[in-house]
C-alpha cells in the first residue's frame, strides 16, 4: 500500500532529525532510505511506522491518515537492527505473537507459523531460543514475526548492519527475492550504497534532514541532480571544476589542447581493473579507473606523465558553483 | 583404569607433586591468601557469630526452643513482621519498577534530582527516619493530625510501622532493575506495539520477563531488609509486646530480659525465614533457567 509523507518536521531539542520532508512510496515497491548516519533516515523510517511522533507534517498509509494513529493501528511491520526479538519466547512463539495479540484461533496460528517459518526457511527451529540461533536466523526470525500480521507495510531498520558480511549478502537476496514472493511495499535503511543500488527499485537519498533525491538504482548514478548525491551513491573524483566518475577520466599520452598534464603517483592493481592516482599539475590529486587492458595498452607507469580529460560530457556541471570542500569526501 | 607400560613409560617425570620451578606463575602463593583471608573474613565474621547462636540456641536440648518461640508474644511478633513484609514488599515493587522505568526511559527537568533522592534511605540512618516520620505522621504532625481526626492512628500502629519498613527498603527493586532496563532497551517493547499489543500488554508480558532476574534480586533484598529492619520500626512502633513488636524488636525485648534462649531462639526464626526467601528465589530461577 502506498506511504504519503507530507512536509514532515521531527525536532529532538535543538536538533532537527527531518526538516520538511515530503516523499512518495509507492504501493508494492521495495525503497531504500539511503543516506550517511545521522542523516534522519530511521526517524523517517520511525515516523511511517508511528514509534516517533512528528512536530509538523501528515502520514498518509494506503489513502488513510495516520498521522495521529498510535503504531498498533497502523498495520505496519518493522524489523530492528538489532533485532529485538522476545528473549524469553521460542522461534514459534515469537512469530505468534502478533497473531495471538489479534486474537487468531489456534488452528489458525499454528498453520500461519508454520508457513512464515518455511518462508523464512526456519522450520527446523520452531522450539529454540533467539539465544540459539545465529544473528541471520534471528534477523529472519523477526521478519517472520512481522509478517504474521500481514501488514500492508514492512518497515526495516538497518535490517543487515549487525550482520557479518558474508550474511548479510546472503539477506540481502534473500529480501529481493521476498519481496517478488510476498509484494508487501517494503522500506529498508540503510547507510551502504551498494546494498541500496543491489535490493532497491527505489532509492530515496536522505541528508541532514532532507531529501535530496529520488529514484532508480541506474538513475542516481547515471543522473545525480547534486554533488552530495553524485559522491554519495558512487566513487567521484575531481578534475578542475568538474566532479566526475573515476571511470569517466581519460588517459592519453599525447596532449590535445584540452587535456591537463598530470604525473603517475600509484598503480593499483584490482584484477579486471586498474586505478591510477594522478597528480596534476598545480598539485591537485585525481583518480582514473582503467580496464586492465587498456593501461597495458598505454603502458602507464609509476612517475610517468600523461594527459587527462573527462571522457563524458555528463558530469555534474554546477559541481565548481558552491564553496570548495562543501561536498562530502566520495566515499571510498 | 588398567595399568598399560607402555603409556606409563611416556610419563615423562614421576608421579607426585608438580615441581616448582621459577617458571611457574608467582600468583600461586599469592592466589592461595587471598582465598584465605577471603575465607576467613568470612568465618569470623559471618559463619562464627550464626554458628555460635545455633549453638547456644539449642545447647539446652529443643524442648526450650520451641516454647520459647511459642509464647503469644513470640508468635505475634512473628505474624506482625511477616505481615509488614507482605505489604512493604509489593508495594516497593510496584513503586520500584515504575520509578526505573521513568528514571530509565524519560527525560524531564528534576531527574538527577529523583535519582539522588532514591538512595537517600541508603544514607540517612533509620533512627533518623523513624524521628521523621514522627514529625509527620505524629498525633501534632502536619498529616497525622489530619488522620487522627479521621480515627486513624498512624505513629505506634501498624500504618506507621509499614511506613517506615517501605521507607527503608524503597531502594532496593529500583536499583536493581533501573540497570537492567537500561540494557534491555525499547526495541522489543516497540516491536510489541507494531504488532498490535497494547502498551501495557507489551510491558507486561515483553519487557517484564526480560527484567525478571533484576525485579526478583530487588525483591529478595527488600525482603531481608524489611524483615531485619530495627531502628525505624523501633522509633515509630512505641515497643508494646503482643502488639506493635515486630521479631527483631521481640529478640532486643528478650535480650534485655535476660531471656537469651528466647533471643536466640526468636533470632534464628529470623534468620530462617531471611534463608527461605533467598532459598525460594533460587528454586524459581533454577526452574526458569536455561
Amino acid at each position: 500500500m502506498s506511504i504519503l509523507v507530507r512536509n514532515a518536521t521531527r525536532r529532538f531539542g535543538d536538533f532537527t532529525a527531518i526538516d520538511d520532508v515530503s516523499v512518495e512510496i509507492p504501493s508494492g515497491s521495495l525503497t531504500a532510505l539511503l543516506g550517511p548516519s545521522g542523516s534522519g533516515k530511521s526517524t523517517l523510517l520511525r515516523v511511517i511506522a508511528g514509534l516517533e511522533r512528528l512536530d509538523a507534517g501528515t502520514v498518509e498509509i494506503d489513502g488513510r491518515d495516520a498521522t495521529d494513529l498510535p503504531p498498533q493501528r497502523r498495520g505496519v511491520g518493522f524489523v530492528f537492527q538489532h533485532y529485538a526479538a522476545f528473549k524469553h519466547m521460542t522461534v514459534r512463539e515469537n512469530v505468534a505473537f502478533g497473531l495471538k495479540v489479534a486474537r487468531r484461533p489456534k488452528a489458525e496460528i499454528r498453520a500461519r507459523v508454520g508457513e512464515l517459518l518455511e518462508l523464512v526457511q526456519l522450520p527446523g527451529l520452531a522450539d529454540r531460543y533467539p539465544s540459539q540461533l545465529s544473528g541471520g536466523q534471528r534477523q529472519r526470525m523477526a521478519l517472520a514475526r512481522s509478517l504474521a500480521t500481514q501488514p500492508s507495510v514492512l518497515l526495516l531498520d538497518e535490517p543487515f548492519g549487525a550482520l557479518d558480511a558474508r550474511v548479510r549478502q546472503e539477506l540481502r537476496a534473500w529480501l529481493r527475492h521476498l519481496h517478488d514472493e510476498v509484494h508487501v511495499t517494503t522500506v529498508f535503511v540503510t547507510h551502504d550504497q551498494e546494498e541500496a543500488m543491489e535490493v532497491a527499485d527505489r532509492i530515496v537519498v536522505v541528508n541532514s534532514g532532507r531529501v535530496e533525491q529520488v529514484g532508480g538504482p541506474r538513475d542516481l548514478y547515471e543522473h545525480p541532480t547534486n554533488a552530495f548525491v553524485m559522491s554519495f551513491v558512487g566513487p567521484v573524483t575531481r578534475l578542475g571544476g568538474l566532479l566526475l566518475r573515476p571511470h569517466d577520466v581519460q588517459v592519453l599520452l599525447e596532449p590535445d589542447g584540452t587535456a591537463a598534464e598530470a604525473m603517475v603517483d600509484r598503480l593499483v592493481h584490482l584484477g579486471f581493473e586498474v586505478r591510477a592516482h594522478l597528480l596534476l599539475g598545480d598539485g591537485q590529486r585525481l583518480q582514473a579507473q582503467l580496464s586492465r587492458e587498456d593501461a597495458e595498452e598505454l603502458e602507464l607507469a609509476q612517475g610517468e606523465i600523461v594527459y587527462v580529460r573527462p571522457s563524458r560530457t555528463r558530469q555534474l556541471a554546477d559541481a565548481s558553483a558552491g564553496p570548495p570542500g562543501a561536498w562530502p569526501q566520495p566515499r571510498r | 583404569m588398567p595399568s598399560e607400560p607402555a603409556a606409563q613409560a611416556t610419563l615423562e617425570r614421576p608421579i607426585g607433586p608438580p615441581p616448582l620451578d621459577a617458571a611457574t606463575p608467582p600468583a600461586r602463593p599469592a592466589r592461595l591468601l587471598l582465598r584465605f583471608v577471603a575465607l576467613g573474613y568470612l568465618a569470623m565474621l559471618l559463619v562464627l557469630p550464626v554458628g555460635a547462636v545455633v549453638w547456644r540456641t539449642f545447647a539446652g536440648g529443643i524442648a526450650p526452643v520451641w516454647q520459647a518461640i511459642t509464647t503469644p508474644d513470640a508468635l505475634h511478633a512473628f505474624w506482625l513482621t511477616v505481615l509488614i513484609a507482605g505489604i512493604a514488599v509489593p508495594c516497593n515493587t510496584i513503586f520500584g519498577i515504575a520509578c526505573a522505568v521513568v528514571l530509565v526511559r524519560q527525560r524531564f527537568w528534576g531527574r538527577r534530582l529523583l535519582d539522588a533522592v532514591i538512595d537517600l534511605p541508603f544514607a540517612i540512618s533509620p533512627v533518623v527516619i523513624g524521628l521523621a516520620l514522627i514529625l509527620v505522621y505524629g498525633q501534632a504532625g502536619w498529616l497525622g493530625s489530619w488522620f487522627a481526626e479521621r480515627g486513624i492512628q498512624v505513629i505506634f500502629s501498624l500504618p506507621g510501622m509499614v511506613l517506615a519498613t517501605v521507607f527503608v527498603s524503597l531502594p532496593y527493586v529500583v536499583r536493581e532493575v533501573a540497570p537492567v532496563l537500561r540494557e534491555v532497551g525499547t526495541d522489543q517493547e516497540e516491536a510489541a506495539w507494531t504488532l498490535g499489543a497494547s502498551p501495557l500488554r507489551a510491558f507486561l508480558q515483553v519487557t517484564l520477563p526480560s527484567i525478571r532476574w533484576g525485579v526478583a534480586y530487588g525483591v529478595v533484598l527488600t525482603t531481608a531488609r524489611a524483615l531485619g529492619e530495627f531502628g525505624a520500626v523501633s522509633i515509630v512502633s512505641g515497643r508494646l509486646a503482643g502488639q506493635t513488636e515486630t521479631l527483631t524488636l521481640y529478640v532486643e525485648n528478650r535480650f534485655e530480659a535476660f531471656d537469651l534462649v528466647g533471643a536466640y531462639a526468636a533470632a534464628l526464626v529470623l534468620a530462617a525465614l531471611a534463608l527461605l526467601v533467598l532459598l525460594a528465589m533460587t528454586r524459581l530461577q533454577r526452574k526458569e533457567g536455561r
